[in-house]
């Protein structure tokens, strides 16, 4: 048996230290797409934590009866089924947004990090526990997606939750937005500057290089 | 004799061996149930906000549209409260439609029967196929009308743009573009949805001398009463709005319709 951690550990872990976006580089083909500005991927952020957290706890609760053999069918009903709800509540609730988030929304549902919680967790812990864990997981995801998508509002547009922050050359300010940051490059650009930070900041986080770098001095 | 008080029957099942093929069958058939009686109320019971949100959407839309139509706020000063009115026209003859309203128009462009197919060469806007009606809006002073607004859709690089397009009451000068729904390159062929661009259009002329389409996004500054500044970058684009309304005022598309608002017939 792994000795416990403590709740506090579980939550906080996956922040930083074990953060599913930088460290285990799970879910990016979102993080890349919904990031262009921050009230999007803001959305994006909470829609996914909630999923997460409500896949972990229902997952949890029946982990004890799901048949191995279909183990990750039934996760995948379950999580698709949370994703069309929130989905639909995004399309009641906050038209506006979802039109801007459109199919990205119904896409969690194949994010991997939400079944690689319930799957490599969940599965495993009691409810509590479980859903404590996937939110510090979301939260994760949070932080990394709203670092990007500010950066990518703040010099792409100049602004920030649509507000000019900047003042663009265009009215009269000194301020030329770099129509890069629009574009998808600009998070991988974003998401790996972020990626490097991480792991010179906190060297442990660094993977071991699966293949020695070619030594050039045997050649010759 | 068999227990059939189903509160024991539901303990003797779920302590079955989680892999004996009963209890995969059954899990599988009660988390899917479970599931789908959420997906359903969740979507039938939000439906009705849905439709209202989207129906809230286009009308903003629209008016905020006609707004950003340049020069349209002292037009519609000028012809007082006759505010726009809104006619579904049949495209084949360019007169009004008898027997589609604008509150039927959408269940019978659900029908393919009311979709005409386009050939190749037809076809510029790169569109495949278009509708038989279509919702314009007009704005009249008295009994002319002085401007017609007309929806339009065509292929761009990105995917759909669809906008409308202003037409003066003399049927041969613009008013205005706007566009509605783009997906063009962000930076680059998207500046078609800023208004700097979609100022260019007005007062240009759409025909040439012969009644053929001529109006036609430049590549680089417009030349002449024809053309409108191209964007750099975006060439593609711009050729996309170019087809895109010249179909739409050609013979397939309003060419008819043109045809007889000029004749006043509306």
């Amino acid at each position: 048996m792994a000795p416990t951690e403590s709740p506090w550990n579980t939550l906080t872990a996956p922040l930083i230290r074990q953060n599913p976006v930088m460290l285990q580089v799970l879910g990016i083909c979102s993080a890349l797409a919904v990031t262009t500005s921050l009230d999007t991927a803001l959305t994006m952020s909470i829609s996914l934590t909630v999923v997460v957290v409500l896949a972990a706890g229902l997952i949890s609760l029946v982990r004890r009866h799901i048949p191995n053999s279909i183990r990750l069918i039934v996760q995948i009903i379950i999580i698709a089924s949370l994703v069309i709800v929130i989905d639909q509540c995004l399309q009641a609730w906050f038209f506006g947004l979802s039109q801007r988030l459109s199919v990205f929304v119904s896409l969690i549902a194949t994010n991997c990090i939400v079944l690689g919680r319930t799957e490599s967790f969940a599965r495993s812990n009691p409810p509590l526990r479980s859903m404590l864990d996937a939110l510090g997981s979301g939260l994760g995801y949070s932080l990394v997606l709203t670092l990007i998508g500010a950066c990518r509002e703040l010099f792409g547009a100049g602004r920030l939750l649509g507000m000019q922050v900047l003042p663009l050359a265009d009215a009269g300010g000194w301020f030329t937005p770099l129509s890069l940051m629009l574009l998808a490059p600009s998070a991988f650009f974003l998401l790996g500057g972020l990626i490097w930070a991480a792991r010179s900041l906190w060297p442990d986080q660094a993977e071991a290089p699966e293949f020695p770098p070619h030594d050039l001095r045997e050649e010759r | 004799m068999a227990d059939l008080n189903p509160l024991s029957l539901w303990r003797r099942f779920l302590a079955l061996p989680n892999d004996s093929r009963t209890k995969t069958l059954v899990v599988a058939f009660l988390v899917s149930s479970i599931c789908a009686v959420l997906v359903t109320t969740a979507t039938v019971m939000l439906r009705p906000i849905q439709a209202q949100n989207r129906a809230a959407e286009q009308q903003a839309r629209l008016e905020a549209l006609v707004a950003a139509v340049p020069g349209i706020s002292a037009l519609l000063e000028e012809a007082g409260d006759a505010a726009l009115s809104t006619v579904v026209i049949d495209l084949e003859t360019g007169a009004a439609a008898k027997s589609v309203t604008p509150e039927t128009l959408e269940t019978a462009l659900a029908d393919p029967a009311n979709w005409t197919t386009l050939s190749a060469t037809d076809d510029i806007a790169g569109i495949g196929s278009r509708p038989n009606y279509a919702q314009i809006y007009l704005l009249r002073s008295g009994e002319t009308v002085r401007l017609a607004i007309l929806p339009v859709v065509g292929s761009g690089y990105g995917g759909r743009i669809q906008a409308l397009l202003a037409l003066n009451g003399d049927m041969q000068t613009l008013a205005g573009l706007a566009v509605t729904e783009q997906s063009e390159t962000p930076g680059l062929g998207a500046r078609i949805a800023e208004a700097p661009w979609q100022q260019g259009f007005a007062g240009k002329r759409l025909f040439d001398d012969t009644g053929a389409a001529r109006l036609a996004v430049a590549r680089g500054p417009a030349r002449g009463e024809h053309e409108v500044d191209g964007i750099t970058g975006a060439t593609r684009t711009g050729n996309a709005v170019t087809q895109m309304v010249r179909f739409w005022v050609g013979p397939k598309g309003y060419g008819s319709t043109i045809a007889a608002l000029r004749r006043g017939d509306f």
